[in-house]
């Protein structure tokens, strides 16, 4: 086998007022002919740096500090800048992670393939053209004499990367090096994708690096992986001896923390090796203020019935031209029982995020009924009415970065809600309040003096969570609340979601495009497409014996990471 | 595209209905226009049958449509200082300041634009530094100020320049054109540069911060990745999307730059409209003022409309509603 692409001893660094950021220390890895090798690890573990050194595109000030860069047998690393312009895009090329920004908006599909192909072959125009043609047939884009006269955004997000898979692809390059290439897409999406670039891979013989947090990508795609960790590869090897027989300590614990699809855990196997988020100290809720005064009327039958609900978006303007309607959720009804939590699971776009505007009030619906304890929500009009039930009801948001105010430090956050609704008598019971809340969370107290960007993304998330409890709500909707996440960050907030439900009694609605972590999740689940329920089953029922042809559609392309070695994942938990 | 023209056309019209209604209720209701008019011995029989044939007692609403009738064919009746139909004096200091504003613009936009993309290009280098230091000074300098230093240094000191007007002009038509003589060319010369600077130097920063943003979009990274020339990144990819969102900025600037002559104007004694409607202000000389701000509502209101259909021609996401 040729080796393709070699790194040795690879040591990239970032300067910085503080002292050198060390990105990736000591890489050594080596790509063949025909191959796709993973890379796999968690943020900030230095995969995209590898790449990017690879590229010579290290963003400044980072460099490459030690080690060298080999591509066919040619030391690339201390290239001129402009030999190694030549060399990208001719013999070693990129894929991006968000297929919606990466290609150019002025310019049509054909032009940018067009400049592409001739910047790095000498043929004409014409010619150019033709190859242009040949490429996006090759990744499979339908009608392509009519497609490649058409700009970016009249291209869907899957048809989007792979037009930016034909422009990788412009000269053959040898080495293609796909950063998270299919992260910003839907399953079924991804799994096209994912076998277009297999194929590419196996016809041209080139050789490609995936670079991805993704367990299922890596298990679907890779010959071999190499996991990351803290700029470090801590093991390499084939992709069933890494998944199903890992080594390194750090690979059992990231393998063990991936949600598994095949069967329901009671809790997820923490992770060690990472950022801990201190000891819970757990409230005695008998007499504490959050297990208080729960004085809500209580129900006989569900928590929540949604009945016929209806969203109609209108699109245009008062002028017309180019008016239309979308029905973002249509005639969808179900029930939530007191204390289970409900699912919702589905494709972008197939209005699960709508519903949760229209039950918190976000939204006003175009039709249907919510009720709320026997209440229906979309008769109410008064502002205290309706606050008396928002109280009831908190929402958790999927991005941990934009759901809290920047400029409030976590005191002020928590305590907001307090606030607005006067539930506590004074401010010094406020702030204690939050303290014990913060706690309770596993911020700690000491938490509530800092602002938002003090923390990661996860401790972020325990904010919002701190937040939602605040006003001691027994309705809780979470709308993708770790899909921003680290699986290892995933585990530890799915695991707090399932303590507080417990000791609370909590009534959850999840919503979530991710299969696996429905079923850890979850007791009843509603699967939707085009804001229609296609089915509602319990969890267990509809993972063994889906009823519905979309529903086994979903199944079938959730990534199965297991392979071999089943008993082995459930001990390293 | 037609549809949306003609949308962009129709709002148009209606702002300069509404400007219309300002300039109208200016020169309806301040002061008692037939009072502007006539002298102090008039009778009050005579104020009272100029005031039924002007039509002053007639309703709001007919007085109003006569305005907009008038208006629309350039006729807003006579200056009360000068007894002179307001279209005639305003056509014969247009040329000037139009003139004057285009050489600004042109200037502005050649100096700053490629200013503002060397400046995004080469953030850390030395003459980027000296070219936005250079700029901080443009744009908090004020514009009389700018004028007087000028004059003080190249029509005073050095006596390269003359100080202030037109110079001589040449008669084409209606117009009159101060471009096509050598005293006419370095009279311009001056107030040019006042009026261009404080634009210049906006354009620069607006530029150089639109691209530093899309230098680091996506788009250009794949660029880089796919090992595009530097020149076919930083021109047809970036250059392209930069101007995009600037354009409105810099197409309104245009239309400051003949709204706001008024300052370099007085500075340099330039025979424009500005001129013009200062001493309109001094004398209460309200159907100048009322011509004067219909005439620049329209001119921003054209402004705006050539810049929505250039966005129509540069951005092909316009062109296409929804997918």
């Amino acid at each position: 086998m040729t080796v393709l692409l070699a790194l040795d001893g690879l040591r990239v660094e970032f300067p910085s007022r503080r002292g050198d950021v060390v990105a990736a220390k000591n890489i050594t890895l080596e790509l063949n002919a025909g191959e796709i090798l993973g890379v796999v690890g968690e943020s900030g573990a230095g995969k995209s740096t590898i790449g990017n050194a690879a590229m010579g595109l290290l963003e400044r000030p980072g460099r490459v500090a030690g080690g060298t860069v080999t591509l066919e047998g040619r030391r690339i690393d201390n290239l001129p800048p402009e030999a190694m312009r030549q060399l990208r895009g001719a013999r070693i090329a990129m894929i991006f992670q968000d297929p919606l920004t990466s290609l150019d908006p002025l310019r049509t599909i054909a032009e940018q393939l067009v400049t592409t192909i001739r910047t790095h072959l000498p043929v004409g125009e014409a010619e150019a053209r033709r190859r242009a043609l040949h490429l996006m047939e090759q990744v499979g884009i339908p009608d392509p004499a009519v497609r490649i006269d058409h700009y970016p955004h009249q291209f869907s997000g899957g048809m989007r990367q792979r037009v930016v898979i034909a422009l990788a692809l412009c000269a053959e390059p040898q080495v293609i090096i796909a950063d998270e290439p299919t992260t910003a897409l839907d399953v079924s999406i991804q799994a096209q994708i994912l076998d277009l670039l297999r194929r590419l891979v196996k016809d041209s013989g080139a050789g490609m690096i995936i670079i991805t947090h993704d367990m299922g990508v890596i298990a679907e795609v890779a010959d071999r992986v190499a996991v990351m960790y803290r700029g470090d590869v801590v093991e390499t090897g084939p992709t069933a001896k890494i998944l199903g027989d890992p080594d390194h300590a750090y690979t059992r614990s990231l393998i063990s923390a991936v949600p598994r699809p095949d069967v329901k855990l009671e809790r997820f196997p923490l992770v060690e090796h990472i950022e801990s988020a201190g000891p819970r100290r757990d409230l005695d809720l008998k007499t504490h203020w959050l297990g208080q005064r729960r004085d809500y009327q209580e129900v006989d039958g569900p928590l929540l019935a949604v009945e016929g609900l209806q969203m109609l978006f209108r699109t245009g303007s008062l002028f017309g031209g180019g008016r239309h309607e979308v029905r973002a959720v249509d005639g969808v009804s179900f029930d939530i029982r007191k204390g289970e939590t409900f699912g919702l699971v589905g494709e972008s776009g197939s209005g699960k995020s709508t519903i949760a505007r229209l039950i918190t009030g976000i939204y006003r619906p175009t039709g249907g009924a919510i009720r709320f304890a026997g209440t229906d929500l979309t008769t109410l009009r008064s502002r205290t009415a309706l606050n008396r039930h928002r109280r009831q009801m908190q929402m958790i948001f999927q991005d941990p970065y934009s759901s809290v105010n920047p400029r409030m430090i976590v005191r002020d956050i928590v305590a907001e809600p307090i606030r607005f609704h006067k539930l506590a008598g004074s401010e010094a019971e406020t702030r204690r309040i939050v303290a014990d809340l913060l706690d309770h969370v596993g911020l700690g107290a000491r938490a509530a003096l800092k602002y938002p960007h003090e923390f990661s993304g996860g401790q972020r998330q325990r904010i919002s969570i701190a937040r939602a409890l605040a006003t001691r709500p027994r309705f809780l909707i979470c709308d993708e609340p770790t899909s921003a996440l680290d699986v290892s960050i995933q585990a530890q907030v799915l695991n707090l979601l399932k303590d507080l439900q417990d000791e609370l009694g909590l009534t959850m609605l999840f919503i979530s495009h991710d299969l696996p972590v429905i079923r850890q999740m979850c007791d009843r689940v509603a699967v939707m497409r085009r804001g229609q329920i296609m089915e509602i089953a319990e969890t267990e029922a509809l993972f063994e014996r889906p009823q519905h042809e979309y529903t086994r559609h979903l199944l079938d392309l959730m990534p199965k990471m297991v392979k071999a070695g089943d008993e082995r994942r459930t001990a390293a938990g | 595209m037609l549809l949306f023209v003609l949308k962009r056309l129709a709002q148009s019209v209606l702002v300069m209905l509404v400007v219309a209604l300002i300039a109208f209720a200016l020169f309806r209701y301040v002061g008692d226009p037939v009072d502007s008019m006539v002298g102090q011995d008039t009778t009050l029989e005579q104020r009272a049958d100029l005031r039924e044939r002007l039509g002053l007692n007639d309703s709001f609403l007919v007085q109003y449509a006569r305005f907009i009738g008038r208006a629309a064919t350039g006729d807003f009746g006579q200056s009360y200082r000068l007894r002179q139909p307001v279209d005639e004096l305003l056509a014969e200091r247009f040329p000037a300041t139009f003139e004057l504003s285009l050489v600004s613009a042109v200037m502005a936009l050649l100096i700053g634009v490629p200013m503002g993309v060397y400046t995004a290009l080469n953030r850390r280098g030395l003459l980027s530094r000296g070219f936005m230091t250079l700029s901080l000074i443009g744009i908090s300098l004020p514009t009389f100020l700018i004028g007087i230093l000028l004059i003080l240094v190249f029509g005073v000191v050095l006596r390269w320049l003359p100080t202030f007007g037109r110079g001589d002009v040449v008669q084409v038509g209606w117009w009159t054109s101060g471009l096509m003589t050598r005293s006419g060319l370095s009279s311009l010369i001056m107030p040019a540069i006042t009026l261009a600077i404080f634009q210049m130097t906006l354009i620069v920063r607006l530029i150089r911060a639109e691209m530093l943003e899309v230098l680091r979009a996506d788009y250009v990274k794949f660029a880089r990745a796919r090992g595009l020339k530097p020149r076919t990144i930083n021109f047809s990819i970036a250059l392209k999307n930069t101007l995009v969102p600037v354009m409105t900025i810099i197409g309104l600037q245009i239309g400051s730059i003949i709204a706001f002559a008024i300052i370099t104007e007085s500075v340099f004694q330039w025979p424009g409209m500005g001129l013009l409607f200062i001493q309109a202000i001094e004398n209460v000389d309200i159907p100048v003022m009322a011509a004067y701000l219909m005439l620049i509502a329209f001119i921003f209101v054209v402004i705006n409309l050539v810049v929505d259909v250039l966005y129509f021609v540069v951005d092909p996401r316009l062109r296409v509603q929804g997918r």
